[in-house]
């Protein structure tokens, strides 16, 4: 029996799409996690090889495989807990609609990842990339109370819970945010909420950058606790000179406050967006890294941001870069090559810095790796997880390059 | 007595004084029975021999001497963890890190401090406030616990409702393996070098090496701050304020509750606060931020959702030493109710928020029905209970129904869509309620994790995953596709460059 004939067998011929992707893989859609669980247990079994997809959005599909499988059916959200500020949603739920589906009734996922809006939940949660309001909620991992998952070779594990608190048993979830999918397939992802903001004001300043870099400090120094403080470069701001965006969301009280603040931290300079400015200024920003080949993420110290965007600029350039400087992030967005990145993760490895590439083409990120410098010691232990979570080597992720 | 075993052999203890000096080993009985508890009075265990090395090199001497005679070692900070994580066998060497009490670094520009394992809670943030800085997981211990044993339990306390608990505090780790390796774990901007393992260790109960030097995150000590007493004459209603607090979106620093018995014994004590004493329950709500104005307009709002949730009165600290005085009880309630009777079992277990008011009746229930004593004292904006059971361990049979009376509230906790520790972890005390919310799947995932850290589970030895309860992982099956080599298995059709997967 063929692979794609097995398949079917298996999870039914709906679940299998042969002309779908774009190198002729054919793609596998189940419907359910236990779905997805004997689909792994028998490309264990069969030693296939698969590249995990969202909605298609963000990484390439294009990782060589023998089977491409994909969350997008898992587009539940079994449930939405206004009263405890949780809710639970399956991975291949669209970014847009669960947002719009937590509005309705009062909360809000405080998160707001590169790329196009209906990414999917669970390619957020495995690249674990937060976006600007990673100043004010913390990185993607702050808002998962526990995973569900599939290993590769089959097995459904669950990690965490569904309340707010909880230490039992060791916290998996860590492992599956920001692993690439090297460590298990997420299938259902339980979350932290926040109560819709009742007052949500975007206010920009445009200047050169070390202008923008030193009123950041400022607002840090006095006190302010924006949600969101983000340094954008021109292109990627579409203004004529680099922007510095400051959110700042919560009781209508709080938000009058804060921005009362920030007009006497630095003299009145900033102008208040209004509400579809705001929105479109940031959703832009977030959808333009999808439109370039490569985007990397580097996370220093905040005084180190300026040193870091010196750097960036003079070894890949700075055109698309949206920097946090009260966290130390910086994403980058562009083209590069091969060599450019190693040079630049290997010069950042010497300032204690981790680059994390996001997204690029199958070879790029193969010959780079998601990841790639590690720390004396760690190796073992990351190459000791992913044989624990995938005997078979089932899943094709690009983890450590191959320098 | 407990009789000689191979971690009290002379040449063991000569070896470890060897290391650390030899004021620094105790091998004599009583000196050894200060260490056989944490806090804890149902779980009690002598270790074998107990060294506590003043030096990371020291550690990691002591570590390595013990890999390589193959002895069982039990990390231990201040012993208050209260779910009998931090005890060891007399088979173990228990390795006592809290001479290793030395702050390194602090770095106000950055927001973060670099510490090592032994340093006490609440010296870490004195040592932040010049710099207008403070370490915000403050659990209710602080002034005993250390910064090590909150990274292995990772740790709560009541301002974690807004700033997070103690895995959102920690940016980067320096490790020592159980084969006396020393690892560095994460950056001082805390993103990760791949996988994130600071986050997974965070909460692993010293079952994945001791940690010697921490990296944690400082926050400005907020400007504003305002703390409210709402007392209410029963506790369903001050759970259900609870959660209208919560829904409300205002998000307070801290929401915290206690019951009548816990008020009156905090009354009693020299904590005495003000509680009301004939209140059911009351909430000490504190909210804080940039602006004064801001937190005040917050507070009022607070203050009106309470009264119309059947608060018979909310009022207000006048000033600092008032809010201590409010706190002080609150955070020494655990002492004040040990005085209530000989032995205090605190429990720990988690509910959804919303939940609470139907959870606390129940565990009433239980309570009675046991004939126990049970107090509430505990986090509610976070659903973490404490319920506290007060009883005299030497009335025969007694143990037994408390821990029964236990495990019923666990059970409840569980069928609220709630699980079983918050904040005090699973050690020894919560083993047999591990299998009620993970499968033996899940069960096994956790054990083959602890594996790649220390592959002869010499660390901390039996805690945190009952073993039993695992279904086999990657046995037999693995081994016979052998594809530990590294080799792709022959159905592929595609073959991803070795190095992306190798060691
Ligand atoms: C009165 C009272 C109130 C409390 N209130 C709270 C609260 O509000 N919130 C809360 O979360 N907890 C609370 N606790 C529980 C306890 O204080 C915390 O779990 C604390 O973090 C334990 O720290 P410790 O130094 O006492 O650790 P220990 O009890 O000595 O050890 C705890 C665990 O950590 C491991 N360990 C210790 N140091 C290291 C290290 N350096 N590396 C690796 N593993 C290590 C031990 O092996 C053990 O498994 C309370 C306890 C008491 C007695």
């Amino acid at each position: 029996m063929s692979l794609v004939d097995r398949v079917r067998a298996l999870l039914g011929s709906d679940a299998v799409d042969l002309a779908a992707t774009p190198d002729g893989v054919p793609r596998v859609a189940p419907a359910s996690p236990d779905a997805v669980a004997l689909l792994l247990g028998t490309a264990r079994e069969e030693g296939w090889r698969l590249r995990v997809e969202g909605a298609g959005t963000w990484l390439p599909a294009d990782a060589p495989a023998d089977l491409a499988l994909t969350t997008r059916r898992l587009d539940k959200i079994p449930a939405i807990e206004p009263q405890d500020l949780s809710a639970t949603a399956e991975a291949g739920i669209g970014c847009d609609v669960l947002r719009q589906q937590l509005a309705d009734r009062g909360t809000w996922l405080a998160l707001d990842p590169p790329g196009l809006a209906g990414r999917t939940l669970g390619s957020v949660v495995a690249t674990a990339s937060s976006g600007p309001l990673r100043q004010g909620f913390g990185p993607v991992r702050d808002h998962l109370l526990g995973v569900t998952f599939v290993t590769g070779d089959g097995r459904v594990v669950q990690s965490g819970g569904k309340v707010v608190k909880n230490v039992a048993g060791y916290d998996l979830t860590k492992l599956e945010a920001g692993g690439f999918g090297a460590f298990g397939v997420i299938v259902l992802v339980h979350l932290r909420l926040r109560a819709l903001p009742r007052a949500d004001q975007t206010l920009v300043l445009e200047g050169t950058r070390e202008d923008l870099t030193q009123v950041a400090e400022d607002i840090a120094a006095a006190g302010l606790q924006p949600a969101a403080l983000e340094l954008m470069s021109p292109a990627l701001a579409r203004r004529e000179r680099w922007a510095l965006a400051v959110r700042f969301a919560g009781s209508a009280a709080l938000v009058a406050a804060d921005e009362a603040g920030l007009r006497a931290a630095t003299g009145g300079r900033f102008t208040a967006l209004r509400a579809d400015e705001a929105h479109g200024c940031w959703m832009r920003a977030a959808e333009s890294f999808a439109t370039r080949p490569v985007t990397f993420r580097v996370g220093g110290l905040p005084d180190s941001s300026d040193e870091l965007l010196d750097l960036l600029q003079h070894q890949v350039g700075d055109e698309w870069v949206s920097a946090s400087p009260g966290v130390g992030a910086i994403r980058w967005g562009g083209e590069t090559t091969v060599d450019r990145l190693r040079r630049l993760r290997r010069t950042l490895a010497g300032l204690e810095v981790p680059l994390t590439v996001e997204r690029a083409a199958w070879p790029l990120r193969a010959a780079v790796g998601h990841f790639g410098a590690y720390r004396e010691g760690a190796g073992p232990l990351i190459a000791g997880l992913r044989r624990t979570f995938d005997p078979g080597e089932a899943f094709v992720v690009a983890v450590e390059g191959t320098e | 007595m407990t009789p000689p075993s191979p971690s009290q052999s002379d040449s063991l203890v000569d070896a470890l004084a060897g290391i650390v000096g030899a004021r620094h080993v105790r091998t004599a009985l009583p000196e050894r029975m200060t260490y056989a508890r944490d806090g804890l009075p149902t779980h009690r265990r002598v270790p074998g021999v107990v060294v506590l090395p003043g030096q990371r090199d020291e550690v990691i001497a002591v570590v390595r001497l013990l890999a390589t005679l193959g002895v069982p070692l039990v990390p231990r900070g201040a012993g208050t963890g209260l779910s009998g994580g931090a005890l060891a066998d007399g088979d173990a060497v228990l390795i006592v890190l809290t001479r290793l009490n030395r702050i390194l670094k602090i770095d106000p520009r950055n927001r973060l401090a670099v510490v090592e394992p032994g340093v006490v809670n609440v010296r870490l943030s004195a040592a932040a406030a010049p710099h207008g800085l403070h370490y915000t997981p403050d659990p209710s211990s602080q002034t005993a616990c250390t910064i090590g044993g909150n990274v292995a339990e990772n740790s709560g306390g009541p301002h974690c409702l807004k700033y997070g608990v103690t895995a959102n505090h920690v940016l980067a780790l320096e490790v020592v393996l159980a084969d006396g390796r020393a690892v560095e774990l994460g950056s001082p901007g805390g993103e990760p070098w791949g996988p994130d393992l600071v986050g997974l260790f965070v909460g692993s109960e010293g079952n994945f090496g001791i940690a010697t030097r921490i990296t944690v995150r400082l926050l400005p000590v907020p400007r504003a701050i305002r703390t409210q007493l709402a007392d209410f004459d029963s506790l369903r209603t001050a759970g259900e304020a609870v959660s209208a607090v919560i829904a409300s979106g205002i998000v307070p620093a801290a929401l915290e509750m206690m019951d009548q018995s816990c008020i009156r014994a905090v009354e009693d004590s020299v904590y005495a606060a003000g509680y009301p004493r004939d209140a059911a329950a009351v909430l000490l709500v504190e909210l804080d931020g940039g602006s004064d104005a801001a937190v005040e307009a917050d507070a009022a709002t607070v203050a009106e959702i309470l009264r119309s949730h059947g608060a018979r009165a909310v009022r207000t600290a006048a000033d600092a030493a008032e809010r201590e005085r409010l706190w002080l009880g609150r955070k020494k309630a655990f002492g004040a109710m040990g005085r209530l009777s000989r032995d205090l079992v605190v429990q720990d277990a988690v509910v959804p928020r919303s939940a609470l008011p139907d959870v606390l009746e129940t565990i009433g229930e239980i309570a009675a029905r046991y004939g126990l004593t049970v107090s509430n004292v505990f986090h509610a904006g976070d659903g973490n209970l404490h319920p506290n059971i007060s009883f005299d361990g030497r009335v025969p049979g007694l143990k037994a129904r408390v821990d029964a009376a236990s495990g019923e509230i666990m059970t409840a906790c569980i069928a609220a869509g709630g699980t079983i520790t918050g904040e005090h972890g699973v050690g020894l005390d919560k083993l047999r309620y591990m299998p009620l919310i993970f499968d033996g799947d899940s069960l096994a995932a956790m054990r083959a994790v602890r594996r790649v850290w220390d592959p002869e589970e010499r660390v901390n030895p039996g805690k945190v995953v009952p073993i039993h309860a695992c279904r086999e992982w990657y046995g037999s099956r693995n081994a016979e596709r052998g594809t530990r080599n590294g080799f792709a298995p022959s159905g592929s059709a595609f073959r991803v460059s070795r190095s992306a997967f190798a060691p």
